[in-house]
């Protein structure tokens, strides 16, 4: 390896001490050491075996949502209303696990299915509001997210209220036969793990091996000459975002099936948009998403127990992700701080 | 005109103006063809400021000035990381807005739920006693004279002045600007800036006057309904105003309507902004609206073309190259 390429290699370390200072200053005006916040987020994610299950457990829809972003990353879609898919798929399993009245053995893959679907087509309006309705998938994703959100709150607070009364916070907890079998009392459910495998494995095949995967990449690169290729740009598009859903769908589903056990008011609590900053920070090397996705739920998790032991609030585990991400787009390149001052024989030289 | 009605449109325009600021900074920024996503995450952060900085000082003004210092570096960063490190506009936008989420309850988590300073009812003599007008308009307060005259400012300096002329060239065809002299990029920069400052203000004109206070996400969703506002108003400023103020106005007929039918629960309620901005975006979009459009008599289609038709300056989220 040469000189030019370790840089290359080990410039990303730049942005990541870059946003861990940031915090730390962060924490220091608030008065606190930023050395104990690291401590106490690093037990609050892996002090013991249930926090750890924890991380894993709440890995696995994030991991689903960024795998499904990959594909509509791919296709040049801008999939914000992956939130409202979770929450969509979520509600689905939901009505599955509630009302279903046959035999329980269909249960769970009934629930799965209802999820994904559900998601999907909830997905696929957003693009077709895009393609026919000329609404950007941004403002419709968003539009749907929300809707998708007051949708959850009417359910709970009205038609799927627990019998005892009306609180705001959830529905009554599902029959045993409708949960996601659970490894040892946590609510990390081995049979998700194997799901988010699948579909990772099989979205890297599918981007990187098929036909599919080409017309999506050319889709996303250039449209236009897409679409002069022969690559219906409305058909790939809607696919793109109906897989996506679906696999979003199916993240909902863990959700409720293994970590709230019922249907809550922030279902997803913002999983959607961590999935994008997942995906975005992995730019296009795909094979960092689940370690990315794994690094950001253990500091989400750990943010929350930072903030039962120090009173400090829990946004801070956002705000590093967030910062990350951005000192990333930014200063990830290494060759970025000198655009515009590079000579010409140095552009030459590149090429 | 009952006092009932006149009560309600005063309340309405007082709701809607941080929203008008909001879309005129947009506004700005998007005629000169930079797409600041940020909005939303740079209202919460300037409303937190806002809020903070006025409590800590006891001065409005120091509130408002920090805000729209705020709003400014938020959109420095999107200009800059575009226009300089050549990244993408749209990714860095959305960053911001998350992140500007987060850091806003972080750094305002000592503020929440606690009195603040408040912008003071200010009626403008004689102005005031105009009968259905003097009510409306100048019975009100400093943010909302403020976003009156700056819906004419805007309209007057994009459309009537040459630095508008030229900031208006940018954002259509910045080749072309180039090659008569303009400088893309420094003009861009600028008036990035000068949006993200406005919006801001927009934030601050919520903490300290619309929405008083500061809690976790205090603006949430608001910077996605300005941007919405701004391709539904065809991106001219006055358009804009009217539609921030038809948000508005929608909002108050339906609580007025909730008040009347409190069985129509809260959910019909909450889901109207959202429904209401898929459905603008629809009317301006849709392959629909243009169909619907042909089917009407000559005379009307170009007046209706042009009350539901939009369309985005050319260069918008394009970048330039001064070489």
């Amino acid at each position: 390896m040469n000189f030019k390429q370790s840089i290359r290699w080990f410039w990303p370390i730049i942005p990541i001490l870059g946003a861990l200072i940031f915090t730390a200053v962060l924490l220091i005006l608030f008065g606190a050491s930023p050395l104990e916040a690291a401590q106490s987020m690093w037990r609050g994610a892996f002090g013991d075996q249930s926090k750890t299950l924890s991380v894993l457990a709440f890995w696995i829809p994030l991991l689903l949502s960024s795998v499904g972003l990959l594909v509509t990353f791919t296709a040049g879609l801008w999939n914000i209303g992956v939130e409202g898919q979770i929450v969509m798929g979520a509600i689905a399993a939901s009505w599955v696990a509630l009302k279903f009245p046959g035999p329980q053995f269909l249960l769970i893959p009934l629930e799965i299915m209802a999820a994904m679907l559900a998601a999907a087509l909830w997905a696929g309006l957003t693009a077709i509001l895009k393609t026919r309705g000329g609404v950007h998938e941004i403002f419709g994703g968003l539009a749907l997210n929300n809707l998708a959100i007051i949708l959850t709150n009417y359910l709970i607070s009205g038609p799927w209220q627990p019998p005892e009364g009306g609180t705001f916070r959830g529905t009554q907890p599902f029959q045993a036969a409708a949960l996601l079998p659970r490894f040892a009392e946590s609510r990390f459910s081995p049979i998700s793990f194997v799901f988010a495998v699948i579909a990772f494995g099989l979205i890297i095949l599918a981007l990187r091996g098929t036909v599919w995967g080409l017309k999506l990449r050319a889709l996303g690169k250039n449209p236009r000459s897409a679409f002069l290729l022969g690559v219906s740009s409305e058909r790939e598009a809607i696919l793109a975002m109906m897989f996506c859903g679906a696999l979003a769908g199916l993240g909902g589903a863990v959700r409720v099936l293994s970590w709230f056990d019922s249907l809550r008011q922030s279902i997803s609590g913002g999983i959607g948009f961590l999935a994008l900053l997942v995906v975005m920070l992995a730019s296009f090397r795909m094979f960092w998403v689940p370690l990315i996705a794994l690094f950001f739920s253990a500091v989400l998790n750990g943010s929350i127990s930072l903030q039962l032991r120090t009173q400090l609030h829990s946004s801070l585990g956002g705000v590093l992700t967030g910062v990350l991400v951005l000192f990333m787009l930014l200063f990830g390149n290494p060759g970025v701080l000198r655009i515009g001052k590079r000579s010409k024989e140095e552009v030459r030289d590149e090429r | 005109m009952s006092d009932e009605l006149i009560r309600q449109l005063a309340s309405i325009l007082l709701q809607s103006s941080p929203l008008i600021i909001a879309v005129s900074g947009e506004t700005i920024t998007e005629r000169v063809g930079v797409i600041n996503l940020s909005v939303d995450g740079t209202m919460m952060m300037a409303a937190m400021t806002g809020f903070v900085v006025g409590l800590k000082t006891d001065s409005l003004l120091y509130g408002f000035l920090a805000a729209a210092i705020v709003g400014a570096i938020m959109a420095l960063l999107v200009a800059f990381g575009s226009f300089r490190l050549k990244q993408n506009q749209v990714a860095i936008g959305f960053v911001l807005t998350l992140l500007g989420d987060d850091l806003s309850a972080f750094l305002g988590q000592n503020y929440t739920r606690i009195p603040g300073p408040v912008v003071k009812h200010l009626p403008i003599p004689v102005l005031k006693d105009i009968p259905i007008i003097g009510p409306i308009f100048f019975n009100q307060d400093l943010v909302v004279y403020f976003a009156i005259v700056l819906i004419f400012l805007t309209w007057w300096y994009l459309n009537r002045t040459q630095p508008g002329l030229h900031l208006r060239s940018v954002g259509e065809r910045p080749e072309a600007s180039f090659a008569r002299g303009i400088n893309v990029n420094r003009l861009r920069y600028i008036y990035t800036i000068v949006g993200g400052g406005l919006i801001g203000i927009a934030g601050a004109a919520y903490s300290l006057d619309v929405k008083l206070g500061w809690s976790d996400g205090h603006t949430r969703g608001l910077g996605w309904i300005a941007l919405a506002i701004v391709i539904f108003g065809g991106w001219s400023p006055v358009r804009g105003a009217l539609g921030a103020i038809l948000f508005g106005a929608t909002k108050a007929l339906a609580t007025v309507l909730q008040r009347t039918f409190p069985e129509v629960s809260v959910v019909a309620f909450n889901s109207i902004p959202w429904l209401l901005m898929i459905f603008v975006l629809l009317t301006v979009g849709s392959e629909f609206t243009e169909r619907l459009i042909l089917l009407m008599p000559k005379p009307m289609r170009g007046p209706m073309s042009r009350a539901l038709r939009v369309s985005p300056p050319m260069a918008l989220g394009t970048t330039f190259e001064n070489e």
